[in-house]
């Protein structure tokens, strides 16, 4: 048994970091947020927005946090502290949008999925997929308490049982019922153009939705 | 609220050219859609609308591409209404034209134009002008500081690395104020709103979906970052999609389809699942889809004023393939019931 995770660093200070801080704050966890750059740029922000968190450069958090959080541009993936990240668990947040990352046939192609190919470059960190599909302000919206009837699913892809289940169980804190689609590669049924992408319903109908939808190749 | 703080408050309509249907439901050219959007303007201008403010995208769903274009055209028919853009993707311009183009706007309408800047939600313009999507950050940061400069509207001397330097360069005409007003648009991006904190520009959030309160934390980070820049923390204003129609039922009936359409054709690019009657109707009662009777449309709006402290709202009309007589009408009840009856309301103990 892994040790129970307290410290959640996330990587990125955009909009879904913001909103990830917050909800990791509300549910008891110490929490660290690195920008790209120095972690002065960012402590306003991250003072005013996610009062309660620390900024940090991105390898503070990285070599602090019990579990990372990505999210940033997927784009840049490869500005990621990989050295700081080895053997530690990660949250892979980020999806690929044509709007910020422009052409990318790297993380376009339909063999890989988008997580897949972070998971190759962080070769020594144990990547798991998770908070991908549902935007960020019903993240926001829509975090409730254990039991709430009206509480929403979030999928969970990733290839090792026990950090998928110490992910199902931040999911689970942070306001979401955890649903473990299977391995890393099924992550491809939750990024643009998948089976639940965008979408913010129960667990029970991300579940069908999920095992009803075809890829079309 | 206070007599004096609610006149302070201005309401806006604001649009993308979207392209509307006829009566037999047959999409109307993009040459007609922007005669609309003229017919709108004239309209909302007669009925004492504050502000019009003109999205730009390069997308066969919108027809406007060039906002200080159309706002020209504006400029000529109308007397009072203030012409903006909502917003200008700065980053794939160059903020001289802009400049040049606005202080001519300004110069038809006798001082009416105003410029919002944005990083723009979409990025079509970055292949359709030559720039790279790695140069965001950079696009838009350099030029928003090489504009800031611009508007003191003195010799400018300015070096960056996504544009020619100038040395002592004088851009013309001058308006007759000396001040051509400038805002930064928001989408919720954090860096953006320090960003303009950091300029001193006052800030318009973007507010689309999900309910409009998450937005305070973000003007009050305006406000510290302002404080701490040494700046001024102008009035705040916001931007969300809506529509109004006698009865609430029939503003839903008209809008769903049309917000679903245009939902989910760009989700159909950005790979989203199509919208959910259910999600829209969520939007409509706990976020930020102004839809409704004027009674519904009012006190929704008057409850996000009273909510974010903003000083402006702006309503955007006729998003998707809408009838064009329904719009029309639409911008008369909120010219003529919905404003009034936000400014009531606002007054009650």
């Amino acid at each position: 048994m892994a040790d129970s995770i307290k410290t959640i660093g996330i990587i990125g200070a955009g909009k879904v970091s913001i909103v990830l801080a917050q909800l990791a704050i509300k549910a008891g966890y110490n929490v660290l947020i690195a920008g790209s750059g120095s972690a002065e740029k960012i402590a306003l922000t991250v003072s005013v927005l996610a009062p309660g968190s620390t900024a940090l450069t991105s390898a503070e958090v990285a070599t602090q946090a019990d579990l990372i959080i990505l999210a940033i541009p997927l784009g840049r993936y490869k500005e990621l502290p990989k050295k700081e990240l080895k053997n530690k668990l990660i949250i892979d947040s980020m999806n690929y949008w044509w709007e910020i990352d422009g052409d990318r046939p790297d993380l376009t192609g339909t063999d890989v999925s988008s997580s897949e190919a972070v998971q190759q470059f962080l070769s020594e960190s144990r990547v798991v997929k998770a908070f991908n599909h549902v935007g960020y302000h019903d993240l926001h919206n829509e975090a409730r308490p254990v039991g709430s009837i009206d509480r929403k699913g979030v999928a969970i892809a990733g290839d090792n049982t026990e950090d998928v289940e110490q992910v199902a169980e931040v999911v689970n804190n942070l306001g979401f019922d955890p649903l473990l689609i299977g391995p890393l590669a099924e992550g491809k049924k939750l990024q643009p153009g998948g089976a639940v992408f965008g979408a913010h319903v129960n667990a029970e109908t991300l579940k069908q939705m999920i095992n009803s939808f075809v890829i079309i190749e | 609220m206070t007599d004096k703080e609610i006149a302070k408050i201005q309401f806006g309509l604001d649009s993308f050219g979207d392209i509307p249907v006829d009566e037999d439901g047959k999409l109307f050219t993009h040459a007609e859609a922007i005669r609309q959007v003229v017919k709108e303007a004239v309209l909302a201008d007669e009925l004492g609308i504050d502000v019009i403010a003109l999205g730009e995208h390069h997308r066969p769903d919108f027809s406007i591409s060039s906002p200080e274009t159309v706002l020209a055209g504006i400029a000529t028919v109308t007397k009072n209404i203030k012409l903006a853009s909502g917003v200008t993707v700065l980053s794939s311009d160059d903020p001289v034209r802009v400049f040049e183009r606005f202080a001519t706007v300004d110069a038809l309408s006798n001082g009416r134009a105003s410029v919002i800047l944005g990083r723009g939600s979409f990025t079509e313009s970055f292949p359709l002008f030559g720039y790279e999507m790695t140069d965001y950050e950079t696009l838009f940061e350099e030029k928003v500081e090489l504009f800031s400069k611009l508007l003191k509207e003195e010799p400018v001397t300015w070096e960056g690395t996504m544009r020619a330097s100038l040395d002592n360069a004088d851009v013309f005409p001058k308006t007759e104020s000396g001040h051509l007003e400038t805002m930064i648009g928001v989408g919720g991006s954090p860096q953006s709103v320090v960003r303009a904190a950091h300029y001193g520009f006052p800030l318009m959030l973007a507010i689309i979906g999900g309910s409009p309160d998450r937005f305070v934390p973000y003007i009050d980070l305006y406000q510290r970052a302002a404080k701490e820049f040494g700046t001024t923390a102008h009035p705040v204003g916001m931007h969300s999609p809506g529509f109004i129609a006698d009865t609430d039922k029939e503003a839903r009936d008209i809008a769903w389809p049309a917000h679903k359409a245009n939902f989910d054709r760009i989700g159909k690019t950005r790979g989203w699942t199509p919208m959910k009657r259910d999600h829209f109707i969520d939007e409509v009662e706990n976020g930020s889809l102004y839809i409704g009777s004027v009674e519904t449309v009012a006190q929704k709006i008057a409850k996000s004023i009273k909510t974010l402290k903003v000083e402006r709202f702006d309503l955007v009309y006729g998003g998707g393939p809408m009838a064009a007589s329904a719009r029309l009408k639409m911008v008369q009840l909120y010219g003529e019931k919905v404003i009034p009856r936000v400014r009531e309301i606002l007054a009650e103990k």
